[in-house]
């Protein structure tokens, strides 16, 4: 091992509600090395990160820089101690120019007004260490393209003289160009004694960059170790592991191929996060899509639901060429499709508003007669509703902002049901909520696929996948990176082709798709 | 891309307005009897910066992303305030000035921190304040009456070396004074940033509460000088709760029209300085034209749906949909 570290964790605990999102977990960071975290979605590097650099107080547990005992009441107090992370949200202020947004954490200034000559000089600096001497730094954060602003973000944080520099995924959004510029500014970083901890999902960057390498799982650390001294495969076995297996329904045996598909897509692209997604979901089937979050899945959902602008590609329905400008087009009885969202407090609910009035939303125009609602076609719409989905409230008309998260959930699929849809696209619906609904979750759907819908369901959760999904596709830079079917759909073949590295299953499965 | 296109870039808002502005006055004048005259210029100065005053008291609290409700009440007050104590010797009347201006910050200062501390919607807490400085207006000037140190009065309603309208020194002296080291300060640049993204903000350890403060007190200090102008035009104090919520009202237009974000990070009270001139000015348009006064509310909605349909411009940009709700 190198030197000493200069920042330890130990026994850090960290929970939302009553969810783990670290269990004592401990990190030890030396400077003058690079030390990789690596990690499922969810494992928990994102809140170590969070803690560290002073967003979010640890439940338990102690924290060491240079052998005292540290406390950070906010991220400037983080910042002060040379703790800095680049976030994956980015912190820029959008209406401020690239020079301000360096400088703006302490401004220079004469006779108490900003020097904006010498925040030019150091914006210049700053941006000349980063490497990304082509931006202008008079330029606007909203006008910079994503890649840009990423940068600016880098030379944000240089500019505060860190000791720790912290980055998580910095590199998603960068070009090839701009991540091997990235590269010579860290190595260079860590010859002259930073402490780098680099978080990424791209193995190979890891590869290249990392002089020890720590796993996380379930809130834990599982292993640290020398750089190089694993597999791909020994990492992925370390990656993988759950305490719980949910039960899911039986799979059909033989999922029908002959008929046309009930949805199909070829070449979908859109801006850079879409990159000619081709896909086909038949009536009966339930198709997955997995990888690491943020990989062009949601953007994939909206495109679907006719939410994006300009996307290029063909949408098919039942075969024939179809056009879906607006969800309102997507809903219609020609189509019949349903999107249940993400985030089910702003894009699924009105909170406060009652349980009856969002279950009818997105069906109104079924349950009225010349622009008024028949009140008894609602309630008997909404009684099967609540029936069928088991949602557990106190009559139809209280506040679904009451309901546990779990029968929230029910409510906006139950929601979408109301409209009799043929094509169900799922964006991580059971993200959440508690096991028993996630289990009536996955019969629900499983049942619905019998019936003869179109499932489109994206899961971070890697079992959901493997349990529910008759075929996975997993996206991998708005790519379709691969294909695995029935049997093939395995834990390891799921992370493999979500970290875009190839094991001898992947090999297999990939075989088996061409 | 050079220097002074990014410049232009940014200024854009502020700069439609100064155009919007000089537009109209200059047909104004065009067509006025006494042409582009001392007189002309004078009168529309002195019916300008009172709104100007309200407005970029406004704007302040607009970059923030907020929005204050009370200005209008805030300069209700301290005109029936100036109406009792801004009279008798040069001294006395000095003191009664600050006095004034002092309880115009004092107001805005309660409404920054109702809004910081108390956690409440800025467009609440503040319909609750002006509702507060109202009824203090009220008891301070039950009817419309008071007085002022005349001289004062007109010396700061009248010209400079008789060209230059005193009123319109004012303004610049307040710009310079008030708007110029806010907007070039780190507490400025901080309400900028808040605006724009509080949790931008917040993750990179900018002074939020201070700068808020701060937009909030000189947003009250402001409409406090509005206040003392218009008691120095009307030698009385009138505690009217129609004119109060006019100018409330019209603020929030004359900062949209300045170019001035309601999303907040993004604007300038020179902006909305302008919007103001330009809002009033569409009155003495009509008046030229021998209008009936009685289209003056109509046309005035009609220049600001203009205008703001120019600012919204930018969202046929948007590739997702989902991004004009946010």
């Amino acid at each position: 091992m190198g030197s000493a570290p200069i920042f330890d964790m130990t026994a850090i605990s960290k929970r939302y509600g009553g969810v783990r999102a670290l269990e004592r977990a401990d990190l030890a960071v030396a400077p003058g090395r690079i030390h990789a975290i690596l990690g499922e979605n969810g494992a928990g590097k994102s809140t170590l990160i969070k803690v560290m650099s002073g967003v979010v107080a640890p439940d338990e547990g102690k924290m060491k820089l240079d052998g005292r005992e540290v406390a950070f009441a906010s991220p400037a107090a983080a910042n002060r101690a040379g703790i800095v992370c680049i976030f994956q949200e980015l912190s820029l202020v959008p209406d401020l120019s690239v020079a301000e947004n360096i400088a703006i954490s302490s401004p220079p200034t004469r006779f108490g007004l900003i020097d904006r000559r010498r925040q030019r000089q150091i914006a210049e600096q700053a941006l000349a260490r980063a490497g990304a001497e082509d931006i202008h730094p008079s330029a606007l954060i909203k006008d910079l393209p994503l890649s840009r602003r990423q940068m600016v973000e880098i030379a944000k944080a240089l500019a505060r003289q860190p000791r720790i520099l912290i980055l998580d995924e910095a590199t998603s959004a960068l070009t090839a160009a701009d991540v091997a510029k990235v590269f010579v500014v860290l190595k260079r970083l860590r010859a002259e004694g930073l402490a780098l901890l680099y978080i990424s999902h791209r193995m190979h960057e890891i590869a290249e960059l990392a002089d020890e390498c720590s796993v996380f799982r379930n809130g834990r650390k599982v292993a640290t170790y020398e750089a190089g001294t694993k597999t791909d495969n020994e990492v992925v076995e370390l990656m993988i592991g759950r305490e719980y297996i949910h039960a899911f329904p039986p799979k059909p045996t033989a999922p029908a191929t002959t008929r046309l598909p009930t949805l199909e897509a070829r070449g979908l692209s859109w801006t850079d996060r879409l990159r000619g997604v081709s896909l086909s979901v038949q009536a009966g089937e339930i198709v997955g899509l997995g990888g690491l979050d943020g990989q062009g899945q949601r953007e994939l959902l909206l495109a679907l639901f006719g939410v994006l602008r300009g996307c290029s590609g063909e949408i098919r329905i039942d075969g024939a060429p179809a056009q879906i400008s607006s969800p309102t087009e997507a809903k219609s009885r020609r189509i019949g499709m349903a999107l249940i969202p993400e985030d089910r407090k702003t894009e699924g609910l009105m909170l406060p508003m009652t349980v009856r009035e969002n279950l009818t939303f997105a069906s109104l125009d079924r349950i009225s007669r010349r622009g008024f609602i028949d009140r008894n076609i609602e309630n008997a719409l909404i009684d099967d509703m609540i029936a069928l989905l088991a949602i557990k409230t106190n009559g139809p008309d209280i506040a679904v902002g009451s309901l546990s998260g779990g029968n929230q959930q029910k409510v906006v699929i139950a929601k979408w049901l109301m409209n009799q849809p043929r094509i169900i696209l799922l964006n991580d619906p059971t993200r959440g909520i508690d096991v028993g609904t996630k289990q009536e979750i996955y019969a629900l759907l499983r049942k619905l696929a019998d019936e003869g819908a179109a499932i489109l369901f994206y899961s971070t959760d890697y079992d959901e996948l493997i349990g529910c999904c008759d075929r996975v596709l997993v996206l991998y830079d708005g790519a379709v990176k691969r294909e695995l079917i029935g049997a093939d759909i395995t834990e390891k073949a799921l992370i493999a082709a979500a970290l875009n590295i190839e094991t001898e299953e992947a090999h297999m499965s990939t075989a088996a798709v061409t | 891309m050079s220097e002074w296109w990014f410049w232009l870039s940014r200024q854009r808002g502020t700069l439609l307005a100064i155009t919007i502005f000089v537009v109209m006055f200059t047909i104004y004048c065009a067509n006025h009897p006494a042409g582009f005259s001392v007189n002309v210029v004078q009168t529309a100065s002195n019916k300008g910066v009172l709104l100007a005053f309200v407005a970029m008291a406004q704007s302040l609290v607009v970059i923030t992303s907020g929005i204050d409700l009370s200005v209008g009440m805030i300069f209700t007050l301290t005109n029936c305030l100036a109406s009792a104590i801004v009279i008798g010797s040069p001294s006395r009347t000095g003191l009664g000035v600050l006095a004034v201006l002092a309880v115009g910050a004092l107001c805005g200062a309660i409404n920054g921190l109702i809004v910081i501390f108390g956690r409440l919607q800025p467009i609440v807490a503040t319909i609750a304040t002006g509702a507060v400085y109202f009824g203090l207006a009220l008891a301070l000037r039950p009817t419309p009456g008071g007085s002022v140190n005349e001289t004062l009065a007109d010396a700061l309603t009248g010209r400079l070396f008789d060209v230059i309208p005193a009123s319109l020194v004012m303004l610049v002296a307040v710009v310079l004074l008030v708007w110029i080291p806010f907007s070039r300060s780190v507490t400025g640049r901080a309400a900028y940033a808040v605006g724009s993204s509080e949790t931008a903000a917040y993750m990179s350890g900018v002074p939020m509460r201070r700068a808020k403060f701060m937009a909030y007190t000189l947003s009250g200090l402001l409409a406090g000088i509005g206040g003392l102008f218009l008691t120095f035009f009307t030698y009385t104090g009138d505690a009217a709760y129609a004119s109060g919520n006019t100018y409330t009202l019209f603020s929030i237009a004359a900062v949209v029209l300045g170019g001035v974000s309601l999303f907040g990070g993004s604007g300038s009270a020179i902006g909305a300085i302008f919007g103001a001139l330009a809002f009033r000015t569409i009155g003495d348009l009509l008046f030229v034209f021998d209008f009936d006064p009685l289209w003056q509310p109509l046309f005035q909605g009609v220049v600001l749906l203009l205008a703001v349909s120019l600012g919204a411009l930018g969202l046929l940009r948007v590739k997702n949909r989902l991004e004009w709700f946010g």
